[in-house]
């Protein structure tokens, strides 16, 4: 297959590009002639990141997953798109359930092995995460967590490089729980594709609060795609589970129309 | 790659909802998912979905020479593949147990139910009979494989046409499609798989498991039958002991299951049929809906610009000025006052209204600096004048910050005046 003619990344943003496309990064040439007209005065040039499913390769940004291009200017205005010289980051918004640790993430794993100090971790990524048992917040050599194989674990990723098995924890810098630590032994475990975690976690997502309204329930969500939901009752909690499920082919008004529907009976 | 293990929230979640008579979906106990059948545009080529469970069936022919044993019996070969394509925990190119289990009880469903006439496919007796062979792929595995499989396979052969062929004294002639229509096997019954799930020791019964039920459950019971009720295998998994009852309880609704799951196939049979003949669309393209990603929007808004100095005046200006400290600093040591007791905080106030005007004299800086510059040029002022400006200008800065310091005049001004004198300083300090 031949590759196809690289074009601008600009112009490609909000299009499907697939792997192998190369997209180029226009102002580089010109940038570093301006950058030595204005290097002492200028405003400072921002720095272009690289986001998932890019990776840096030739004259440009080499294509490694299938999906939509996104852009997001400097400041954080998405879709700036004036121009990319000044910074910003690119990245593919691709549709996936193979999970590949990235550091930061907070995911949900399942105790699979309790080996000396540490614990083995399914996160659903190609490789089992270690968690350290002093990891956890008020954790001592004496006080050690109460943790079963098959317990499911709210952490987040601190070593997660391709060539290395990831490390989680369970503690903030600060050395806090903030949330994470492990899940109480109810409540259901389900398994959703990572773009729709990804889209249950944007900011701007109100499936949440619009399911908040029916009853109480607790939530956690891994950006592993896994999430764990618990309610009073069972029914209630298959309620929302299924929802959550249905949501990623939802549009906003069916969604409505559903919590609607639900709420009247 | 391991398949991923099943936590002790969902063991006991799915126990205790099966226990309340109530499924992850939704369904009751003896309700299937549903089923879809959609052809390719090949015969023999079909994709069956039960839930989330998708099986590919392909059936394909050859002519073979027979087993010395049946001269005159065609052959069938059914092989069912688990790619890792369907879940991770499948291993591709190794004969799992599961897999092994698989082939046999299809086989046994199929081959052994004679449910396809092997003797009408044979050409010439001990030399040339037809091969069939059953493909089935698991393109998806959200449990209960056996049943789908067992559907692609039975419709897959049904949906099946083999060239035709012709035999005149010791010359067989081969047709191709064009010159003849090629002829469909000769079925005689259509044997379907149908699994129930046993819990709690065969306290529960659930018809077609999901793949969370079958990693809870404790046994398996398969039972394969036609639309005449008529038991083609039963098997048994999982070694649970079931009562007599049970045995007889699970064949009743396999009566039941299998004669709607071939009214269905039949339908999707006649269906794909009627939709050829017509010389209408068909094929996977065609059935197969297309799933859309819902996404949120954000429309892009453009936003007026031209008036901001204008809004951003009116603001400062309906603004209500905060609120008046009445302060008499009281001098207690050189460096050291105090202004008021106990009197409400006015800072907040202060420093959002001194954003505001920041704001404004950004603008207005913009035009005295350039007017400024323009004006150096023309003097042609050096680098070197420019610095001493600035130093002097840095100067008069840090006198701005060493207000409190008690110097008379100073130590009497309100918070008020002390806000404007930093604003009438500003456009100044900004220039160097």
């Amino acid at each position: 297959m031949a590759a196809a003619a690289p074009r601008l990344a600009e112009e490609r943003v909000g299009q499907v590009v697939l792997p192998g496309d190369v997209l180029l990064l226009p102002s580089q040439p010109e940038e570093d002639g301006e950058r030595l007209r204005l290097a002492p005065s200028g405003p400072q040039k921002g720095r272009l990141v690289c986001g998932p499913g890019l990776r840096r390769g030739g004259e440009g940004l080499l294509v490694t997953k299938c999906g939509l291009l996104r852009y997001r200017g400097p400041a954080g205005q998405a879709g700036g798109g004036t121009g990319s010289g000044s910074g910003g980051t690119y990245w593919v918004d691709s549709q996936q359930k193979r999970y590949v640790p990235v550091k930061g993430d907070h995911v949900i794993g399942i105790v699979t092995v309790k080996a000396g100090d540490i614990f083995k971790l399914d996160v659903g990524g190609s490789e089992q995460a270690s968690l350290s048992y002093l990891a956890f917040e008020g954790a001592t050599k004496r006080n050690r967590p109460n943790v079963q194989v098959g317990d499911l674990i709210y952490g987040q990723f601190i070593v997660a490089n391709k060539d290395m098995e990831p490390e989680m924890v369970c503690i903030d810098s600060s050395g806090r729980a903030n949330g994470m630590g492990i899940i109480g032994q109810d409540g259901f475990l389900f398994k959703v594709s990572l773009g729709l975690i990804r889209k249950l976690l944007a900011p701007a997502c109100e499936i949440i609060q619009d399911l908040g309204q029916l009853y109480p329930f607790e939530l956690v969500l891994g950006m592993n795609g896994r999430i764990w939901v618990k309610a009073k009752t069972i029914q209630q909690t298959l309620i929302v589970a299924n929802i959550l499920e249905a949501c990623e082919h939802m549009t906003a008004e069916q969604r409505k129309h559903a919590v609607a529907r639900l709420s009247e009976s | 790659m391991k398949e991923t293990p099943l936590s002790n929230c969902e063991k006991r979640f799915l126990l205790r909802a099966i226990e309340e008579r109530k499924r992850l979906d939704g369904r009751q106990c003896y309700d299937y998912r549903n089923i879809r059948i959609s052809f390719g545009t090949d015969y023999g080529c079909c994709i069956v979905e039960l839930g989330k469970t998708r099986v590919l069936g392909q059936v394909s022919c050859e002519l073979v020479s027979p087993k010395p044993n049946r001269a005159t019996e065609g052959i069938l070969f059914f092989n069912l593949e688990l790619s890792p394509m369907a879940s991770p925990a499948f291993e591709p190119g190794r004969q799992s147990d599961l897999l092994v289990k698989l082939n046999r009880l299809l086989e046994r469903c199929l081959r052994n139910s004679k449910c396809i006439d092997t003797e009408s496919l044979c050409v010439v007796a001990g030399e040339k009979v037809w091969q069939i062979r059953v493909d089935l792929h698991l393109l998806n595995h959200n449990g209960n494989i056996i049943d789908a499989a067992s559907i692609a396979a039975i419709v897959a052969l049904c949906h099946f046409r083999r060239p035709d062929v012709s035999v005149q004294g010791e010359e067989v002639t081969l047709y191709t499609p064009e010159e003849r229509d090629p002829v469909p096997l000769s079925i005689h019954h259509m044997p379907i798989c149908v699994s129930f799930a046993f819990f709690q020791q065969g306290t529960y019964l659930l018809v077609d498991p999901s793949e969370q039920e079958e990693r809870v459950m404790d046994g398996l019971l398969v039972i394969a039958m036609n639309k005449h009720c008529e038991i083609c295998t039963i098997q048994s998994s999982g070694g649970i002991m079931l009562l007599k009852d049970q045995v007889l309880l699970c064949s009743k609704v396999t009566g039941v299951k299998v004669a709607e799951i071939t009214e269905l196939i039949q339908k999707a049979l006649a269906n794909d049929q009627k939709v050829r003949k017509e010389g209408g669309k068909f094929g996977f393209a065609e059935s197969i809906p297309n799933q859309r990603i819902t996404a949120f929007k954000i429309e892009q808004a453009t936003i007026d610009t031209d008036d901001v100095q204008e809004q951003a005046e009116e603001i400062i200006a309906k603004a209500s000025p905060p609120s008046e400290v009445l302060a008499n600093p009281v001098l207690w040591a050189p460096g050291t006052a105090q202004i008021g007791e106990g009197v409400e905080n006015s800072w907040g106030d202060f420093e959002e209204s001194e954003k505001e005007e920041e704001e404004e004299e950004v603008a207005q800086d913009k035009s005295t600096t350039d007017d400024q510059t323009m004006e150096m040029g023309d003097t042609s002022v050096g680098n070197q004048d420019k610095k001493d400006e600035t130093i002097v200008l840095s100067d008069s800065e840090e006198e701005d910050v060493i207000i409190l310091e008690p110097e008379g005049a100073q130590k009497n001004r309100t918070e008020t005046s002390y806000k404007q004198d930093i604003a009438s300083k500003k456009p100044v300090s900004k220039k160097k």
